[in-house]
């Protein structure tokens, strides 16, 4: 709110001053708006995960919920689509009032949602996850061939009666997508679409986006990427803390004044000196054709992976979710150990064959992508998860004779990093599920950081955190690579990859592409690798495309 | 040819009690739920089923009896574990415990009686054909009940629309919960035909198999009965398969006691304990074939956001 | 009406230790209820059941019932801190009753194969024979489980009836005493082959309780205050942050197993060696699966587990004198130590989350700001 009111001509609509100088936006309510919410109220014990938020989608309109992770979008979304009871506020749908009690009472009404963590059963097929979610009793194989003319007919090619495990995460948004359209709604949700997708996958997305508006339907469109929303969007409405700070038309805006609105100050920039003689600096993390069978009958084997990390350099590795980043990241850190101990080299030593308290000791530091369960053990301290990952290379300060912890050292240590990170929680030393996930997430680099590894690896630093927690994280993992030491950055994130890394590698399906240097590097060449074109054909690529 | 006959009439009976409970087991498993008390199900409807037979003199009201105190036993199971989401290993374990104990209090007044056996099926001319004569049509009605129900449970399961709406929730519940599917209801309607079943199986126990109530008389069976589902792979044909064959080590150990070889008796009671050790060895080697076939969200506690 | 759990962001410390007692209390209930049921006068019922066992407390005459209890506890709280190591990693061992027996039979070899082996070192031997023996078999389960990826919950089990059926034939067969008449079971062991009693004029409690106790205490600083304690609740607690730990999950599964399977094995050998004095076809009320009730009711603390052990040694001391005093079966003790798991469980959901109960009418029923 404090925004809107230092720059009341971000917003649309009529406005009017209040006393307490909070703007109060009055929507339009003529007969166009399609769905209109007001009020809406979301507590979940003590926290207003949504409070009294108010929004309007006109018939035929693309409309943006923008917002920070944690804002409130979610929730938001979720108590439109009947999953999560509203605590007050109301909903008018077509002008009249509605109660959404549960996702068929939505989907009666014409409300749709492709959700961001796909709802989809992964021991099915497409054609059964489809049927799920109607309630009539059409048969299986006509439920099957409408949704493959329907995928066609739109673009977004489909087979029925694959199972839903053995597809790639795009083609499980095609499932959840044509499963939504064969609902025929009004409305449709989409959370995140993007967030999966190439570039050039989300392209195609948009065209099918701009097909459907077209076509009368109106669209709720959740992100925090900024420019598509700029390009796509008719409105938008952004969220902050769980309250609407504005309505806003993207059109008008810039990517920083929406960057502005959604975060509430200025985002600090992340800083990246570039680095002379990386070439020469001695290799840290050595990774020679290392190959690997799937572990299990829904994961991706690896195909003779070559990489290099050089002291002093951060090597970003892009790639669309489920192509191999899991499997590569364990193969690293040495949850999986590889069968010749040459494969993976460390500070020069084979530590193939080392498990991952052996590689540590050899220098390295790991973060996986998951925070609770794998980074962390949500039910325990966060001293106690320092020592998950601390015990063995810092042994004689955490751990005296006959095993015994040494508590407060280990306190104390925890307390350290919580300071150095600016990590935020409510009790001196909480269970790690009670903090937020950028929180948990900087305690969690925070805790390798502080041990000045001189080789790191990291899955997914920043996903699901919020700006400020992200940024400190991106700019001391480029510190801690100017300082000498290798850093390893697998995301998804592409923006992210282009503000911090040096090089970019894309893996696919397996497999990982030549470090594309920073300065070469386009989204454009890089999405082209993540859609799986050929290193070094790219340029035919796209010309064919 | 009348000893063959005999032997396939008794393997016939020691599988059906194993066959219904573990049919029931796999519906409650194929939802998602980890169901360890049908030991305790089974013999709370033993005891229950004898107990009625004795009271009313009916072996049917017996029948109904022991399919309702399985049932309504196995609500106290999916209480905790549904409603108030406790650990699934510990309350199954706690459900065999209390079944244990109260089926030993309840039959106590009827240790020794005579039971009433439920009579069985005969049809002039087919009950008398050679060797396959008895087997198909002169058995008892459980037995029948037992086959219908395999075959209602695969028509079910992978047939109908609810069928798939049940297996989708033993996949993914969140999932499932996110598309509005009650997952909680469909799971306590699950767990109840599990305690239905368990129930049943062990009525044909007191009212069939051996007519008669003693203390822990299901011996281990309920147990065996869920080795048997993660035998199958959560497959229903494998089901009646692996019923069957255990029916078979059953019989076939008491048979080579009743001929006194030498062998200790001790040693082959324990075969079908063994058999059960040997089998689940041999299914749960192949680590990914396991991980395809089991439910993905089996025993694991789900608690909706409201 | 529709129950629905709203999580707490933090375990409640308070109801971690309110909830044993809720479900103590509440099982006491039921107990009163149940003995309404069978025409029986409640009160005077449930004071002969929980009250009388202990009146040693006040009066010394009835000092020797505090012996008996205790008698009782000892095996129980031995493999309950066992299980509760083993529940604490993930590790579903419910075969404890088969690993005691195989630790009595293991145990009982040395006095009845060598009976005139009779010193000071016949016990001690004895005692260590019993945990071998216990954790062999325990070694079973966690070797096909490593091994063979197979359901630890059941092969534990059917290892349970294997063993009964073993010990049931040694009793009657190779073991059986040639002057025994004909009856079931070993030679009588000798004095130095016995567990002896702490201080035989009050009663008969032997040294077995003492080593319980012993043992609860050092499990106890092992699972709070050693990295091997930490390792087994990470492990236990989220695997995959066990195996980022770099902790190995299948070493743990042998640990688990065989360190539960040799306090059963102890406590099989320390029955057989103690109260019995010979290996017989049939060696424990069950105390393999009692012992799973008072892991859980001590909350899988090995200081909780020595109260809680006590708790359910009471339900058979209650149980004997209910049926001495009102002929109530003595089935009842297996009743109430079933129901007490199943409020024990039930209260142990108020830890991590509040219950709410929402009424048909009053659907927005929340709680305020």
């Amino acid at each position: 709110m404090r925004y809107a009111t230092v720059a009341p001509t971000m917003l649309c609509g009529n406005r009017k001053k209040t006393m307490g100088g909070v703007v109060e936006t009055t929507l339009a309510t003529n007969g166009s708006s399609l769905l209109e919410v007001r009020g809406l109220t979301k507590i979940f014990g003590t926290l207003k995960a949504c409070d009294n938020v108010d929004l309007t989608i006109g018939k035929g309109e693309i409309h943006a919920l923008l917002g920070e992770n944690g804002a409130g979008k979610s929730t938001l979304v979720k108590m439109l689509f009947g999953s999560l009871e509203p605590y007050s506020g109301e909903i008018l749908w077509n002008g009249k009032a509605v109660t959404i009690s549960s996702p068929s009472i939505a989907k009666k009404l014409g409300i749709g949602m492709v959700f961001q963590h796909f709802s989809l059963f992964e021991a099915l097929s497409a054609a059964e996850n489809i049927a799920l979610s109607l309630d009539d009793k059409t048969p299986i194989s006509t439920i099957a061939a409408k949704a493959q003319a329907l995928s066609y007919s739109y673009g977004l090619p489909l087979d029925p009666y694959a199972m839903v495990g053995d597809l790639s995460v795009g083609e499980r948004q095609r499932i959840e997508i044509i499963r939504c359209l064969l609902q025929t709604p009004d409305l449709i949700i989409l959370d995140e679409p993007t967030s999966v997708l190439t570039p050039q996958e989300a392209d195609k997305l948009f065209e099918t986006l701009e097909r459907l508006r077209s076509e009368g339907k109106s669209i709720l469109y959740i992100s925090h990427r900024l420019e598509e929303v700029k390009r796509m969007c008719d409105g938008a409405t952004v969220m902050r803390h769980g309250k609407v700070v504005g309505h806003c038309d993207p059109r008008q805006e810039t990517a920083a004044s929406l960057a502005r609105m959604m975060v509430g100050s200025e985002v600090q920039a992340v800083v990246r000196a570039p680095v002379e003689g990386i070439e020469t600096a001695a290799p840290l993390l050595e990774i020679g054709g290392l190959s690997r069978q799937p572990a299990t009958p829904f994961s991706m084997s690896l195909k003779d992976i070559r990489l290099n990390v050089r002291a002093g350099e951060v090597i970003g590795v892009a790639g669309v979710a489920g192509n191999g980043q899991g499997e590569f990241f364990e193969a690293i850190s040495g949850e999986a150990l590889q069968d010749e101990a040459g494969t993976i080299r460390i500070r020069g030593e084979d530590a193939g064959r080392l498990s991952i308290t052996g590689r540590r000791l050899l220098g390295a530091a790991f973060v996986p992508e998951e925070r609770l369960g794998h980074g962390a053990a949500p039910r325990m301290k966060l001293s106690e998860n320092l020592l998950l990952s601390r015990y063995a290379t810092d042994g004689k300060a955490f751990v005296g004779a006959m095993g015994l912890v040494k508590t407060s050292s280990v306190d104390a240590a925890a307390q350290r990093i919580v300071e150095v990170m600016d990590v935020r929680k409510s009790a001196r030393d909480p269970e790690a599920a009670a903090l937020s996930g950028g929180n948990l997430q900087k305690f969690i680099v925070g805790r390798e950081l502080d041990r000045s590894p001189t080789v790191m690896v990291v899955n997914q630093p920043t996903w699901g955190v919020d700006a400020g927690a992200a940024a400190k994280i991106r700019q001391s993992l480029i510190e801690l690579a100017r300082s000498g030491s290798a850093v390893l950055i697998i995301s998804q994130d592409l923006d992210e990859l282009f503000e911090i890394s040096d090089a970019i590698a894309v893996m696919h399906n397996g497999e990982l592409s030549k470090p594309m240097p920073i300065a070469e590097a386009t989204l454009e060449k890089i999405g082209l690798l993540m859609g799986g074109a050929e290193p070094g054909h790219v340029e035919h690529v796209k010309e064919a495309i | 040819m009348e000893i063959a006959e005999s032997i396939l009439l008794t393997i016939a009976t020691a599988a059906t009690p194993l066959l219904i409970a573990a049919i029931g087991e796999l519906v409650v498993e194929r939802s998602g739920v980890l169901n360890l008390g049908v030991e305790g199900m089974m013999v709370m409807g033993a005891v229950c089923g004898f107990a009625a037979a004795i009271l009313t003199g009916s072996p049917w009201v017996g029948m109904l009896a022991g399919i309702l105190a399985g049932a309504v036993f196995s609500l106290l199971f999916g209480f905790l574990t549904l409603s108030i989401a406790t650990n699934q290993v510990a309350t199954g374990l706690s459900l065999t415990l209390l079944g244990l104990g109260l089926s030993g209090m309840i039959g106590e007044s009827f240790v020794g009686m005579a039971g009433i056996k439920l009579p069985t099926l005969h049809i002039p001319g087919l009950s008398d054909l050679p060797l396959i004569g008895k087997l198909f049509f002169g058995q008892d009605p459980i037995f029948y009940i037992s086959l219908a129900l395999t075959a209602a449970v695969i028509w079910f399961l992978f047939r109908t629309r609810t069928g798939l709406t049940l297996r989708s929730i033993g996949d993914n519940h969140t999932s499932a919960h996110a598309l509005g599917i009650p997952v909680i209801r469909y799971r306590y309607l699950a767990v109840i035909f599990g305690g239905a079943c368990a129930g049943l199986a062990g009525a044909h126990l007191s009212l069939v198999y051996t007519p008669q109530w003693v203390e822990n008389m299901t011996a281990g069976r309920g147990w065996i009965a869920l080795a048997l589902v993660v035998f199958a792979s959560w497959r229903p044909l494998r089901v009646l398969a692996g019923a069957y064959l255990f029916g078979a080590v059953t019989i076939g150990q008491l048979h080579a006691q009743a001929l006194g070889l030498g062998i200790p008796s001790q040693l082959l009671s324990s075969l079908p304990y063994l058999a059960t050790v040997v089998v689940l060895v041999l299914i749960s080697r192949n680590r990914r074939l396991t991980m395809i076939n089991t439910p993905a969200s089996l025993g694991h506690p789900f608690v909706p956001d409201r | 009406m529709r129950v629905e759990l709203v999580k707490r962001p933090q375990h409640s410390t308070l109801f971690s230790m309110l909830s044993p007692l809720i479900a103590l209390a509440l099982t006491v209930v039921a107990g009163g209820v149940l003995f309404a049921a069978l025409g029986h006068n409640p009160f005077a019922a449930l004071h002969s059941y929980f009250v009388t066992p202990i009146s040693g407390i006040w009066d010394s005459d009835q000092i020797w019932q505090l012996h008996k209890l205790a008698i009782k506890a000892a095996p129980l709280i031995l493999i309950a801190v066992g299980l509760a190591v083993c529940y604490q990693s993930n590790n579903w061992n419910i075969g404890a009753e088969g690993q005691l027996i195989m630790g009595a039979v293991a145990g009982s070899l040395i006095p009845i194969l060598f009976p005139g082996f009779q010193n000071a070192l016949t016990l001690p031997l004895m005692l260590l024979a019993g945990a071998l023996g216990g954790a062999a078999y325990g070694a079973i389960p966690a070797l096909l489980k490593t091994r063979f990826n197979t359901n630890e919950i059941l092969t534990s089990l059917m290892l349970v009836y294997v063993a009964q059926l073993f010990v049931d034939w040694l009793a009657r067969g190779v073991f059986r005493d040639p002057n025994g008449n004909n009856f079931p079971g070993s030679v009588r062991f000798s004095p130095a082959a016995r567990v002896p009693e702490i201080y035989p004029p009050q009663g008969d409690a032997h040294w077995g309780v003492v080593l319980a106790i012993v043992v609860a205490v050092l499990v106890w600083l092992m699972l709070s205050r050693t990295l091997k304690g930490f390792e087994v609740k990470v492990l236990g607690g989220s695997p995959r942050a066990g195996r980022f730990a770099g902790f190995n999950a299948k070493g743990m599964v042998f640990f688990a197993f065989l360190l539960s399977g040799a306090l059963a094995g102890l406590a099989g050998i320390i029955e057989v060696a103690g109260p019995t004095g010979q290996l017989r076809e049939v060696i424990s009320p069950g105390y393999g699966f009692a012992a799973i009730i008072v892991a859980f009711l001590g909350r899988l603390n090995p200081l909780g587990i020595i109260a809680a052990g006590l708790v359910l040694a009471l339900t058979y001391i209650g149980g004997e004198e209910a049926q001495i005093v009102f002929g109530i079966s003595d089935k009842v003790a297996r009743v109430f130590q079933g129901m007490l798991l199943f409020f024990v469980l039930g209260c142990d959901t108020l830890i991590h989350y509040r219950i709410r109960l929402i009424g048909f009418g009053t659907a927005k029923a929340g709680e305020g700001n």
